[in-house]
């Protein structure tokens, strides 16, 4: 009794670091302290649990820690700033496959199953399986083994309504025969991995925020749900803090698309939409020196990064020529777009790592607030988030997406491969504006040509 | 009645994560999401537990091994990943 109180008292200790980390995180100057506390509070949760009475064996325990810990050093060493998001996926993906195995060796653990208990052992195995393979397919289509476009074939409607109807009556079978046994457990652990697979494949890459702030949210009610299964409060508590800031994300990344979540999860982008109206015009393209002419004399600059940008590695060249820009007198922020990048914040790390200060990273609204009075607007491989056709051409598909209005500005440099359009597949009206110049090529080799002139 | 303390406890975390999550700026959403995933690696006590109990049965502790390897790649990578990422975070140069 005492021991159980003892191990109690502790995961609420390990609770409150876990709510203290995530509270410390909402500032850049405390964020490294409370990702420490959160840490700490993780430590102290698995050190207690290890003097649990029902664990009588160590050696494998021992060794699991140990494989497990090299591997995540590993990983976490050398995973570039660039790869953040398929790194994420992946780690979810192994969080939800462990809830998957915890509640799959519940059943064998539990003297006398109760429907209870089989009902969240089912839900355990049903979220971490969704969740493991949702994120190894989201790994893979953001490290591009897979193609990044929606994979849609004719009956995946049905066949997922099917499988999902097979998961609730496995599920009411477990719940109705709580000893239902194997057979029940090995169709409920591949429909969950199936559904898992075809609830990601029909999701286009540019859609990978949101569905990474899903699978973020679901590892986390894995975990919670597993807590059900073994009756423990700080697998509960800690679950569904995960489970909610998933959620939150998602919703800001919905609302920054303006689509709703049911509309990323079942149409893939851009086969069910017109592509609005076609757009004609003269596109003008320069070449360095011009826009170096141009930059040179600028008062304010304000850089607009994208995806391209990670994909280029300009992090650096840009970080470069604001500095340079800023020794001219030139005022220098970055405008970023809550869903550039393939994953919630994604620039703002990779411009983090380029030294970028915070405090020059600027969010959407602020931005557009005093754009028209910007010099020099350098758009860096985004496309769809300064689409004007978002604000202006009701016909679009991506009509309503709240951009960063950069064609307001004086002057906008456009740094982009070609004129393919963007991933949504959708034409730019922005580039043939009359203030719009297009730099082409890779956008790291432009940026340095620029830099090469001052 | 534990049943009812357990979803208790649910509710008002949900709650909580939602006060403490808003309050987060976009600019730290990456280490929000890669420290929240390190978080959910908690499942590891009851891998933990699973590998650990000694049950007849074999194949119960061959799943608690794997799902504590998992797990613990989860929470290891994360919260060191995370570290990483912060670590990146300057204020205006002046103070470094």
């Amino acid at each position: 009794m005492g021991l159980q109180l003892l191990i109690n008292f502790t995961y609420l200790i390990a609770s409150v670091l876990f709510i203290f980390g995530l509270k410390l995180l909402s500032s850049p100057k405390t964020a490294i302290k409370g990702n420490l506390i959160s840490a700490i509070g993780m430590l102290i949760a698995v050190l207690v649990t290890l003097i649990n009475h029902e664990i009588i064996s160590y050696e494998w325990i021992v060794i699991g820690l140990v494989i497990g810990t090299l591997i995540g050093i590993f990983l976490a060493r050398m995973v570039a700033m660039t790869k953040m998001p398929e790194m994420v996926a992946l780690l979810n993906g192994f969080g939800g496959i462990s809830s998957l195995l915890v509640g799959w060796a519940a059943y064998y653990l539990e003297p006398q199953m109760t429907s209870f208990s089989s009902f969240t052992i089912f839900l355990t195995i049903l979220i971490g399986g969704v969740t493991f393979t949702g994120s190894l397919v989201a790994w893979g289509k953001l490290s591009e083994f897979m193609p990044s476009k929606p994979l849609q074939f004719a009956g995946q409607k049905t066949l997922n309504v099917l499988l999902l109807t097979g998961t609730v009556v496995l599920g009411i079978i477990s719940t109705v025969f709580p000893s239902s046994g194997f057979l029940i457990n090995i169709l409920l652990i591949a429909a969950s991995l199936l559904l898992g697979i075809l609830l990601v494949i029909p999701i286009g890459g540019a859609d990978m925020p949101v569905v990474i702030s899903l699978l973020n949210s679901y590892s986390g009610l894995a975990a919670c749900a597993a807590g059900f299964v073994i009756a423990n409060n700080v697998l509960i508590v800690s679950g569904a803090l995960v489970g909610a800031s998933g959620i939150i994300l998602t919703s800001i990344m919905c609302k920054a698309m303006n689509r709703s979540l049911s509309h990323v999860l079942f149409s893939g982008f851009g086969q069910t939409s017109s592509m609005g109206s076609e757009v004609q015009g003269e596109v003008k393209s320069a070449s360095a020196k011009d826009a170096y002419y141009v930059l040179e004399a600028a008062q304010s600059l304000v850089v607009v990064p994208g995806y391209g940008l990670a994909v280029a590695q300009a992090q650096h060249a840009v970080r470069e020529l604001a500095s340079l820009l800023e020794d001219n007198g030139c005022d220098v922020k970055y405008a970023i777009h809550p869903v550039a990048g393939r994953m919630p914040g994604h620039m703002n790390v990779l411009l983090a790592e380029a030294d970028v200060p915070y405090d020059q990273l600027v969010e959407m609204d602020d931005i557009n607030r005093t754009i028209d009075t910007v010099d020099v607007c350098l758009v860096i491989g985004a496309n769809d988030v300064v689409n004007t056709a978002a604000r202006d051409d009701e016909k679009s598909s991506i009509y309503g997406m709240p951009i960063i209005d950069v064609d307001k500005a004086k002057n906008v440099f456009v740094l982009k491969r070609s004129m393919a359009s963007g991933f949504a597949g959708i034409s730019n009206p922005l580039f043939f504006k009359e203030n719009t110049t297009m730099l082409f090529g890779d956008a790291k080799k432009t940026l340095q040509q620029i830099i090469e002139e001052f | 009645m534990e049943i009812v303390l357990l979803a208790f406890v649910l509710v008002l975390s949900i709650f909580l994560g939602f006060e403490l999550i808003a309050k987060v700026p976009s600019t730290l959403h990456t280490p929000l999401m890669s420290g929240a995933n390190a978080i959910s690696g908690i499942t590891l006590v009851g891998a933990l537990i699973a590998c650990g109990s000694g049950a007849s049965h074999i194949f119960t502790t061959i799943l608690g091994f794997l799902a504590v390897i998992f797990a613990t790649i989860n929470v290891v990578g994360g919260y060191l990943v995370t570290h990483r990422m912060l670590k990146m975070f300057k204020a205006k140069k002046g103070k470094e």
